[in-house]
């Protein structure tokens, strides 16, 4: 299936791209997420809800670690082949891809 | 041998040493030469009835010393008898291509080179 | 529970740990680093970010802010989530260029300055003196905790006592195994492993801790949430600007403190390791964050009015009766300090040897007479007195403050401190532009605002300032006060400093940066920085031409098959020195695939279709790919036939290159074998004639002696020519036991000269020397190293056909070698034969028949390549002219 295969082929490495804009906007959308409380005014509302306050925080944490966990499931295995050596690899042949 | 008239080319001085004692004491006259530079020269001069030759030589190879006094008309049926050290087949051959009549390889018997140069010595007369 | 117990459960523990860190040092030494290297082990050694400022402090903070304390590791959690921005180049850069530590960091990118080295060290330093006092008095408090109320057993020692004990024991287990080697990316595996020991262990009990508060006190979840909503706590204020700055001072401290960049980067094995991290890290966090305010809470109900909140997590659990609980708290509380302070010491230990004791040594020792630099022994003698010396500053700063409250605050303001460090780091890794001029200005405003504002103020009202200058400025100038600088009054004084402390700090280093103008080694490493992940194209065309390459490969899978055109990509790319299957489009990597497509389709079709992917011409992209698979099935049949021809050809070549290279041996062996030949039946010639000789006649008394002299000769020479040959072929394999040994090269010179004197002992002979000059150690196998000059030296004996000989030897160090000279005033070597005196039985002309078979110099050369130098002739130096190199050490 000869067809097939450079489809799928530029669909993942479409995918692996937009994973690393996602990890990329991953912090700010976290930052935002942390500085709502700002807006909240805790004193000032007649119902104690620091408790309210503490499962708000935790939610955010763990949406953020589970998001952070499945983007560096995607994205690591291409860390490897991607961007592991520092130096060039083995010599191949620069043209004559058949050769 | 007595009368016989030798010549021998042979750096390694031990070696001649031993074979002028071993072809002297059989009567014949030798004349040692260290080095085969002017060989030609000796050979012209002295018109020895047998050359001892060795083929290894600092200055140059005794199978180039052989093929130009092969050359030289009135050296060409000399009696050579070569010596080498190298004990290959190969050296034989080469050395009966330049015109050797006889190959010796070192270490050598006495009674064998004795012999030999005998031969060549009677044979060339 | 009885003191002497509890010391022996601690010390119980810390020979565990003494154990993990042994085994896992030795097998990293064998090699066997396998589950050293797990991205588990990596992440666990990171939780030294939570210190026993976390273990306890965290619940004394919630018990006194509220939710504020959660800014400490929400900040750590936005940097791991985005590691694909900062961790991920932190560590390549820390990887490529081979960083110590942070100090190096900001020398090494802002063009090697140390001096920028040194400050960002005496800041670290500064900022991490009384966090490790903090951290020893945490270990003093715990221990205090739990042998308060026990009459038997021996008597508590005065905190002091205890607080100095475990600082030693601090000292000798960092020096043990921080200071075992000196490995050029300076890993500690052993001490990873403890730390990693340590990071389950606190992670567990302070989780224990919690489930007992949460099920065992109180009635579960719904009960604490009520609990905490009832309790003071709630009544805590969330004040914007502390919780914003917070987050972004701890932030950036995971960035910067020096323990913290120890582990992350220089101790980072795997850069997959940070992607693991990324998630498993705030995991941590969050777990040791999860219990806090329970904890907190249960703690402010039950515990009695005015104890310690700080020290909830141990009392407790002691409160209610559960006192192995409360021993595994304390362990944990004990894992937390220790594994800070161990990694602290050795982080900033690299940083106070690498850059202000050797600089200064290596400075004070050009002044004074040349001594023998073991550079190595220096540098792991000064990383142990600087371990020594930092736990001795911290166990000082805890001594003067007493234990006092104060403590409990530097946490915070040590964090600002070395944020001063981030305004240089991130400049340096994401701005071409950054200057070095720039970065001293910034980390100099940035340090002396912390210092004013908030290190100094720290030792409260008339402690290192004045009560005075704190509440008026000094010389009663107002808007110079400490807390309320330039007039900016009502930020709490933490925010205040942080505020301005990198306002300014980043202000400076921008214009710094922009007015000064970066030397050629600080543009190289801006570079080499900036642009680590891709040194051909600046990060923003990144995106566009990997999308170009990424549409070329999509089309010329169609046309060569997916298989060879992945393989051409790949081949490209490692040409271009990037990784994976997408080069760089560049003009030459464009014009290699059309020359690859012109194969398929012809040039001008393979023309067209590349200028229209690369240049957008009006022919549609879906149009050329519908082309392009119409001419794959064509191409596919006759590419089957192509492949399977060139894998013979292939074939083939490598069998006649391997035949070619057999024949070559074969002719080498040949000639050394006949070479061999020759040198072992001469003097056997001589051998054999004169015995027979001597056995055949009777001969005169003085010939006899004579011949049997000459055999005599002979057989010696036959001797030395065997054990030459031996000699050379073990040196030749490499072989060769080294005997190293250190002696003074002039003493090993004189022997030589001795030696060599045997040979033509009648000749007259002079040497020439400089003694001063030769006055060094060498760590070399000496007799070895004897046997060249004595062969040398011979050599000029031998061969040197001036009148009067003189021989010349000149002495000289360059760089860590030694370069010996022999020069005599013959008339040296001619040209031609130059390149062969080194070979095997290259005698020259030997009609001075001094023995020997044109060995000795083959022997020489092989002796120095194994002894890692060399030996060369020398030429136009007037006579025979040999030149001796030599490592001063041979590295084993």
């Amino acid at each position: 299936m000869p067809q097939t295969q450079p489809l799928f082929l530029a669909r993942r490495s479409y995918r692996r791209r937009r994973m690393m804009d996602a990890v990329r906007l991953l912090p700010f959308f976290g930052t935002v997420l942390l500085l709502l409380p700002l807006l909240w005014r805790p004193a000032e509302t007649p119902e104690p809800d620091t408790a309210r306050g503490v499962i708000y925080l935790f939610t955010t944490w763990v949406v953020l670690i589970i998001a952070a966990l499945v983007l560096s499931r995607g994205l690591a295995p291409g860390l490897l082949d991607a961007e592991e050596p520092v130096s060039p690899g083995p010599e191949t042949e620069p043209h004559n891809g058949a050769g | 041998m007595r009368g016989k008239h030798v010549v021998l080319i042979e750096d390694e001085l031990n070696i001649a040493e031993a074979i002028r004692f071993i072809l002297t004491r059989a009567g014949a006259a030798v004349t040692h030469l260290a080095t085969g530079t002017d060989s030609t020269a000796v050979l012209l001069r002295e018109k020895p009835d047998v050359l001892v030759l060795d083929v290894m030589l600092p200055d140059r190879s005794g199978l180039e010393i052989l093929s130009e006094i092969r050359a030289i008309p009135e050296l060409a049926t000399l009696a050579v008898l070569m010596l080498t050290a190298r004990g290959q087949s190969r050296d034989r051959e080469a050395a009966e291509r330049a015109g050797a009549n006889a190959f010796l390889a070192k270490p050598f018997a006495n009674s064998d080179l004795l012999a030999q140069v005998r031969t060549l010595a009677e044979g060339g007369t | 529970m009885p003191f002497n117990i509890l010391v022996a459960v601690s010390l119980t523990y810390v020979a565990v740990l003494f154990g993990v860190a042994f085994v896992a040092e030795r097998r990293a030494i064998g090699g066997r680093a396998g589950w050293l290297r797990l991205p588990l082990v990596y992440t666990l050694s990171l939780s030294i970010y939570c210190t026993a400022w976390t273990f306890y402090g965290a619940v004394g903070y919630a018990a006194r802010s509220g939710l504020e304390f959660l800014t400490i590791y929400l900040g750590p959690t936005l940097v791991f989530v985005g590691w694909w921005w900062v961790l991920r180049k932190l560590v390549r850069i820390g990887r490529a260029q081979r960083v110590t530590s942070i100090a190096d960091l900001i020398s090494s990118r802002y063009g090697k300055s140390n001096f920028l080295g040194v400050v960002v060290t005496v800041i670290a330093v500064l900022a991490a003196t009384p966090y490790i006092a903090l951290q020893l008095q945490s270990v003093t408090l715990s221990f205090g905790v739990f042998a308060s109320d026990t009459p038997e057993g021996w008597a508590v020692p005065d905190q002091g006592a205890t607080a100095l004990w475990v600082a030693a024991g601090l000292a000798l287990f960092t020096i043990l195994f921080g200071t075992r080697n000196l490995d050029a990316n300076e890993r500690h595996h052993g001490i990873v492993m403890a730390i990693a020991v340590e990071a389950v262990v606190k992670l567990i009990a302070l989780l224990a801790v919690g489930l007992f508060v949460v099920w065992g006190v109180a009635g579960g979840v719904a009960d604490i949430l009520a609990r905490i909503d009832a309790s003071p706590i709630a009544d805590w204020e969330l004040k914007p600007g502390r919780w914003a700055g917070l987050t972004f001072v701890s932030a950036a401290a995971i960035l910067t403190l020096p323990r913290m960049f120890q582990v992350m980067v220089v101790e980072n094995a795997d850069e997959r390791h940070v992607a693991t991290a990324s998630w498993a890290f705030p995991l941590y966090l969050m777990l040791m964050s999860l219990f806090v305010v329970p904890i907190a809470v249960v703690g402010l109900s039950i515990m009695p009015e005015g104890s310690n909140p700080d020290l909830f997590v141990l009392t407790i659990p002691l409160s209610q009766g559960a006192g192995k609980l409360a021993l595994l708290a304390f362990l944990g509380g004990f894992s937390s300090a220790t594994s800070m302070v161990i990694v602290a010491a050795i982080a900033l230990s690299t940083m106070v040897s690498n850059h202000i004791v050797t600089p200064l040594w290596l400075a004070l020792r050009v002044g004074s007479a040349r001594a023998p630099g073991d550079v190595r022994g220096l540098v792991l003698m000064s990383r142990r007195l600087s371990i020594a010396a930092v736990l001795a500053l911290g166990y000082t700063y805890y001594h003067l403050s007493g234990g006092s409250a104060a403590l409990a605050s530097i946490g915070l303001i040590s964090f600002v401190g070395v944020a001063q460090v981030l305004p240089a780091m991130m400049g340096g890794i994401y701005w071409r532009g950054a200057t070095h001029v720039g970065a001293a200005m910034g980390l100099i405003t940035g340090f002396a605002i912390w210092l004013y504002c908030l290190f100094l103020p720290s030792f409260g009202p008339n402690g290192l300032l004045s009560a005075r200058l704190i509440a008026e400025g000094p010389f009663g100038i107002d808007w110079l006060r400490p807390h309320a600088l330039f007039g900016i009054t009502g930020l709490d004084p933490l925010l205040h400093a942080l505020l301005w402390s990198m306002l300014l700090n980043t202000g400076a280093f921008l214009i710094g940066s922009l007015s000064s103008f970066p030397g050629p080694m600080e543009r190289l490493q801006g570079v080499a920085f900036v642009n680590i992940f891709d040194q051909s194209s600046g990060p923003g065309s990144w995106t566009r031409s990997a999308a170009e390459a990424e549409d070329l490969l999509s089309m010329s899978q169609r046309i060569l098959g997916a298989e060879e055109a992945q393989r051409f990509f790949q081949a490209q790319a490692t040409a271009q020195g990037k990784a994976g299957l997408l080069p760089d489009p560049t003009p030459d990597f464009i014009a290699r695939l059309e020359r690859q497509l012109a194969g398929s389709v012809g040039a001008a079709t393979s023309h067209a279709m590349i200028a229209q992917l690369s240049g957008g011409t009006t022919v549609s992209v879906q149009d050329l790919i519908a082309v392009a698979g119409e001419a794959q099935q064509i191409k596919e049949y006759s590419a089957q036939l192509e492949a399977k021809s060139e894998e013979l050809a292939r074939t083939a070549r490598a069998l006649r290159e391997a035949n070619e290279k057999l024949t070559e041996l074969s002719v080498q062996k040949d000639g050394f074998l006949s070479q061999i030949s020759h040198e072992l039946r001469t003097p056997m010639t001589s051998i054999r004639a004169f015995s027979e000789i001597l056995m055949e006649s009777d001969l005169p008394e003085d010939m006899r002696a004579k011949y049997a002299g000459i055999i005599h000769d002979e057989t010696r020479r036959l001797t030395r020519l065997l054990d030459d040959l031996l000699d050379l072929s073990v040196l030749e394999n490499r072989k060769v036991q080294l005997n190293i040994g250190v002696a003074n090269l002039h003493d090993i010179l004189n022997k030589a000269i001795v030696a060599a004197s045997n040979t033509r002992p009648e000749r007259m002979f002079v040497v020439q020397r400089d003694a001063s000059t030769e006055h060094m150690p060498v760590f070399t196998d000496t007799d070895r190293l004897l046997q060249v000059f004595i062969n040398v030296i011979s050599n000029a004996r031998k061969y040197c056909d001036a009148e009067r000989a003189v021989l010349r030897i000149e002495v000289k160090k360059r760089g860590g070698q030694a370069q010996i000279d022999f020069i005599d005033n013959g008339s040296g070597i001619p040209k031609k034969v130059q390149a062969l005196i080194f070979e095997k039985f290259a005698r020259l002309t030997d009609t001075s028949h001094a023995g020997g078979a044109g060995l000795g110099l083959a022997i020489c050369r092989e002796i120095m390549a194994n002894l890692g130098g060399s030996i060369e002739y020398l030429p136009g130096q007037g006579g025979a002219a040999f030149r001796v190199r030599l490592p001063l050490k041979l590295s084993a």
